[in-house]
């Protein structure tokens, strides 16, 4: 089992969904981050004074896949948070050890979908 | 008795009651970090309450009562609003209640105090603010509200023109707020870490409200419902849409963008400086008076500000301190009697007496404003302490002072 990580620009969430849904992994935790990469953020400007190193929103997504599902995963949110442009984000993929569905106390990989 | 100009009256001042709460606090409350936006509004809202009572039981009759024969402080004929009724007093409006009158500038008295929570914000000691703003009522607005405008009050007397209040609103308290600031300090990490404005809609919001309200404040000045008001309404709205317009320009032209904070900003400065002249001058000057307005607030807050590195938090000086002198001199330039028969006429008209006099009520103003403020602050701080204490600014005033948060995020 992999836990997969992924930070993407806001406006391609929409079309990783879709694609994810496609390859039939439905479940995901989704949350509105802060973050910065090689770009070091954005400079704003308040009354004449620059505040420099804004972060920049991105949108953080958290999926838990059994082996089969990894590359499909992988693929779906690459193809639909691609742009070529710097900010494209990444994707971290990291050993799960155990998953327990808390309805009803199953564990493992028939806990996961 | 006119019942028209008394419906206006009482219309103006629920005007200007509105721009202490919500516009000022909205305006405020939006431009700190989310840790202190209740501090902010708590301060608005509690000087309504405040200020009002101050006023009803000795302020206006400080300000307004018969003088003491100095022309430096209203006696005290009038406390508890004793024989302030029905009549009307032909000194101050001949056709309106001498009590619309009077709840008309308890607005004012109110809103001014108000302004200065700018300049100390996100690190004053509640109960130290509490003191601070019922002695500066008392011992600064009270006092230089009559000189300027009491009967008998030595400005006054001089010739001295404030139509509404640029020199005993905005000058006194902007001059007062930037001693505030240097006295209380810098908040902790200021010019290390960034401030950013926590709310900007809030503060856009406060910014519209206030040119809404300042309708009242100005218009509302001229005591009735006649030309002078309608004179006053539209300088009024073209000063602040000059200057917010120019505002918009100066940041695009250097920083490639415009921001709405600077829009908001300037319309503010525009209010601010149309304020003492909105009755005396023509609406083509009033242009002028805006665009101006949004050139000086902008040195001062960009680069004055910056180059000797006090924290004027929400730069209260820079706004209303430098935008009242400025529209208190512009009223010297551009003053006609041919928009106000009792008003006089500017330098621009001939008349260079005016501009001296004008170019007083500043240095009076300032010198006043800054030296009771300064005393009002030691004595203050000797008793009670006026900054709050180091670990209470960095958990937020809003925890530590109200005991509450503005936002939940869990629920």
């Amino acid at each position: 089992m992999k836990y997969i990580v992924a930070i993407i620009q806001p406006h391609k969430l929409d079309e990783v969904m879709k694609n994810l849904e496609e390859v039939d992994v439905n479940l995901m935790t989704v949350s509105n981050v802060l973050g910065r990469g090689r770009q070091k953020g954005l400079t704003e400007v308040y009354r004449g004074t620059k505040e420099v190193g804004s972060l920049l929103k991105k949108i953080k997504l958290e999926i838990a896949v059994n082996e089969d599902f990894v590359e499909p995963t992988i693929n779906a949110i690459t193809k639909g948070a691609h742009t070529g442009e710097i900010g494209d984000g990444k994707i971290f993929i990291l050993d799960l050890h155990e998953v327990v569905r808390i309805g009803t106390g199953e564990r493992g990989g028939k806990a996961i979908g | 008795m006119n019942s028209g100009d008394t419906a206006w009256v009482l219309m103006s001042s629920a005007l200007v009651l509105l721009m202490t709460a919500p516009a000022l606090a909205l305006f405020y409350g939006g431009l700190v970090r989310r840790k202190n936006v209740l501090s902010i509004l708590m301060q608005c809202f509690i000087i309504l309450c405040v200020i009002s009572l101050e006023w009803i039981l000795y302020g206006y009759s400080l300000t307004f009562g018969p003088d003491t024969g100095m022309g430096i402080i209203g006696g005290l004929d009038w406390i508890g609003l004793k024989g302030v009724g029905g009549q009307p007093n032909a000194d101050y409006a001949a056709t309106i209640p001498h009590s619309v009158f009077m709840i008309f500038q308890c607005m004012f008295a109110v809103i001014t105090p108000a302004l200065m929570v700018g300049a100390f914000a996100e690190r004053i000691k509640f109960s130290a603010f509490l003191v601070f703003t019922i002695l500066w009522a008392t011992f600064v607005y009270d006092p230089l509200g009559h000189w300027v405008w009491g009967t008998g009050g030595w400005l006054r007397n001089l010739g001295g023109l404030d139509f509404a209040g640029g020199i005993v609103v905005h000058t006194s308290s902007g001059v007062s707020a930037l001693v505030m600031a240097i006295l209380i300090g810098k908040r902790i990490g200021y010019q290390n870490q960034p401030f950013r404005p926590h709310n900007l809609p809030f503060t856009v919001m406060g910014a519209a409200l206030l040119w809404f309200g300042w309708f009242g404040f100005n218009a509302g000045s001229a005591l009735a419902a006649n030309e002078l008001a309608a004179n006053a309404f539209i300088t009024t709205n073209t000063a602040t849409a000059a200057a917010g317009l120019t505002w918009a320009l100066i940041e695009w032209q250097q920083y490639g963008a415009p921001t709405v904070l600077g829009a908001a900003t300037g319309a503010v400065a525009g209010l601010v400086a149309i304020t003492p002249a909105c009755g005396f001058v023509n609406p083509m000057n009033a242009i002028f008076i805006g665009m101006l307005v949004s050139v000086f607030c902008y040195v001062a807050i960009a680069k004055i500000k910056a180059i000797f590195k006090y924290d004027d938090a929400l730069d209260v000086f820079g706004v209303h301190g430098v935008g009242g002198i400025w529209g208190t001199i512009a009223t010297g330039l551009f003053a006609e009697k041919a928009v106000n028969a009792s008003g006089a006429d500017g330098l621009l008209f001939g008349n260079m007496h005016q501009f001296l006099v004008q170019g007083l009520l500043v240095i009076v103003t300032v010198v006043f404003a800054a030296g009771m403020t300064w005393i009002i602050f030691k004595f203050v701080d000797a008793f009670i302490g006026i900054r709050a204490e180091k670990n209470d600014e960095i958990v937020g005033l809003d925890l530590t002072q109200q005991s509450e948060s503005a936002y939940t995020i869990i629920e």
